[in-house]
């Protein structure tokens, strides 16, 4: 239970710190912590496939995505 | 009891980020935020105390606690439809720079005259 | 001002929330749909893995528009980011250092190995095709990302994408035309547990998983035409 709560800690404070960085590639850095956070949320919510399908669609490919697109345009929000 | 209040929290924090935040890629990456909030919250309401995961491993396995599968077929889909809609979201984005010159949405705004 | 504005609004809107599912307890089986997949879920379709059973046999037409919905925002993203002329400039990028390129192509076939034994236990072990997709696209990414230079053949993903979603729609009419309905289950069901069972649900899964995996590499490929 208290490992449950520090993970849930965890992903408030990845959440938190995605809107407040300025630099985007950290924020969306954070974002990808997020997403890990989710899929072992999901594991210990006895849900294996949802665990597998998060973890490398939201963790791997978002985040890639992300960073493609982030260099084609500005790095510092203003 | 946990769990439904973190998955609140992630969509508080990601419709915050939507309404406050004035750059369009961070507006997006709120958008990813709010998504993953809504499975977490989907998956929650679907779990049985005790329960084990909805798999016949071995032939053996009794079928008498197992957790809900219907709600982690219909998040399977939604993940997925997340992803697509943030890949279209990041081209029209990318498209938008290189029309205006910038990413802010108020100078975006103010240029349209 | 439009701070103080949004989080009076939040606030309004957390409080609908918070009082309206309130109501709903934590760990108490809710539905009765669930259980009656649980229990007739395995001799019905002969597969061992229930989410899949119902992913592609009990809802499998959601599974077609959900596959539809991706390829929009595929072939969505082709449009809009390719009017724009080709600045065929010379690459004049530092190759990549040989313990990498090496590396690289090492791992490859590894990981495409690993994510096509996932789509294709879809039916017995936790995965299924849209799991085995996204391995397959991030290996295309780790060729991207680690061997510059190097771009996967375009007209060899689309003709892979075209192909594995005509298997999927003509898997659901052999099902139509051998009576009944659009996608049933008509191959025999065979013992559980065995890697030969449970129907159509192995071939389609592993239409599905080809067809995501090619569609997700598309998108990288897209997106990477020309960044520097």
């Amino acid at each position: 239970m208290i490992f449950v709560f520090f993970l849930i800690l965890l992903m408030f404070i990845a959440a938190i710190s995605a809107c407040i960085f300025r630099d985007l590639i950290s924020a969306v850095i954070a974002s990808c912590m997020v997403s890990l956070m989710a899929a072992i949320l999901f594991y210990l919510l006895q849900a294996p496939d949802v665990a597998m399908a998060e973890a490398a669609i939201g963790a791997a490919l978002v985040t890639a995505i992300f960073i493609i697109a982030i260099r084609r345009t500005k790095r510092y929000e203003e | 009891m946990i769990y439904y209040i973190g998955a609140f929290g992630l969509i508080f924090i990601g419709l915050f980020i939507i309404l406050v935040k004035r750059n369009l890629i961070k507006v997006i990456i709120g958008l990813s935020i709010l998504d993953t909030g809504v499975n977490l919250f989907l998956i929650s309401v679907g779990y049985i105390s005790k329960g084990t995961a909805p798999i016949f491993s071995k032939p053996g396995i009794e079928s008498a606690r197992m957790v809900d599968p219907v709600p982690q077929a219909l998040v399977l889909t939604a993940i997925v439809i997340g992803v697509a809609v943030l890949a279209l979201a990041l081209s029209l984005a990318i498209r938008l720079y290189h029309h205006y010159g910038t990413l802010n949405l108020r100078k975006i705004k103010e240029q349209r005259w | 001002m439009r701070k103080i504005i949004s989080i009076v609004l939040l606030g309004i809107v957390a409080l609908g929330i918070i009082l309206s599912l309130a109501r709903i307890p934590f760990g108490v089986s809710k539905t009765k749909v669930g259980g009656y997949y649980i229990d007739k879920g395995r001799e019905e379709t002969g597969a061992a893995n229930i989410v899949t059973s119902i992913v592609v046999n009990y809802r499998a037409f959601d599974t077609l528009g959900e596959i539809t919905v991706l390829f929009i925002a595929a072939v969505g993203l082709g449009a809009v980011l390719s009017t724009r002329k080709k600045h065929k400039r010379e690459q004049d990028l530092e190759p990549a250092s040989l313990v990498l390129y090496t590396g690289c192509r090492f791992l490859f076939p590894l990981i495409l190995l690993f994510g096509a034994y996932i789509f294709i236990h879809g039916h017995l072990t936790p995965g299924g095709g849209f799991q085995g997709g996204a391995i397959v696209a991030s290996a295309y990414l780790l060729i991207y990302l680690g061997c510059r230079g190097r771009r996967i053949p375009e007209a060899g993903t689309k003709v892979i994408e075209s192909l594995a979603g005509l298997v999927f729609v003509v898997v659901g009419l052999l099902g139509l035309s051998f009576g009944g309905y659009f996608l049933l289950n008509f191959l025999p069901k065979g013992t559980p547990n065995v890697l030969f069972s449970a129907g159509i649900i192995p071939i389609v899964y592993i239409a599905i998983g080809f067809k995501v995996g090619s569609e997700l590499a598309g998108i990288i490929d897209n997106l990477m035409e020309e960044s520097r």
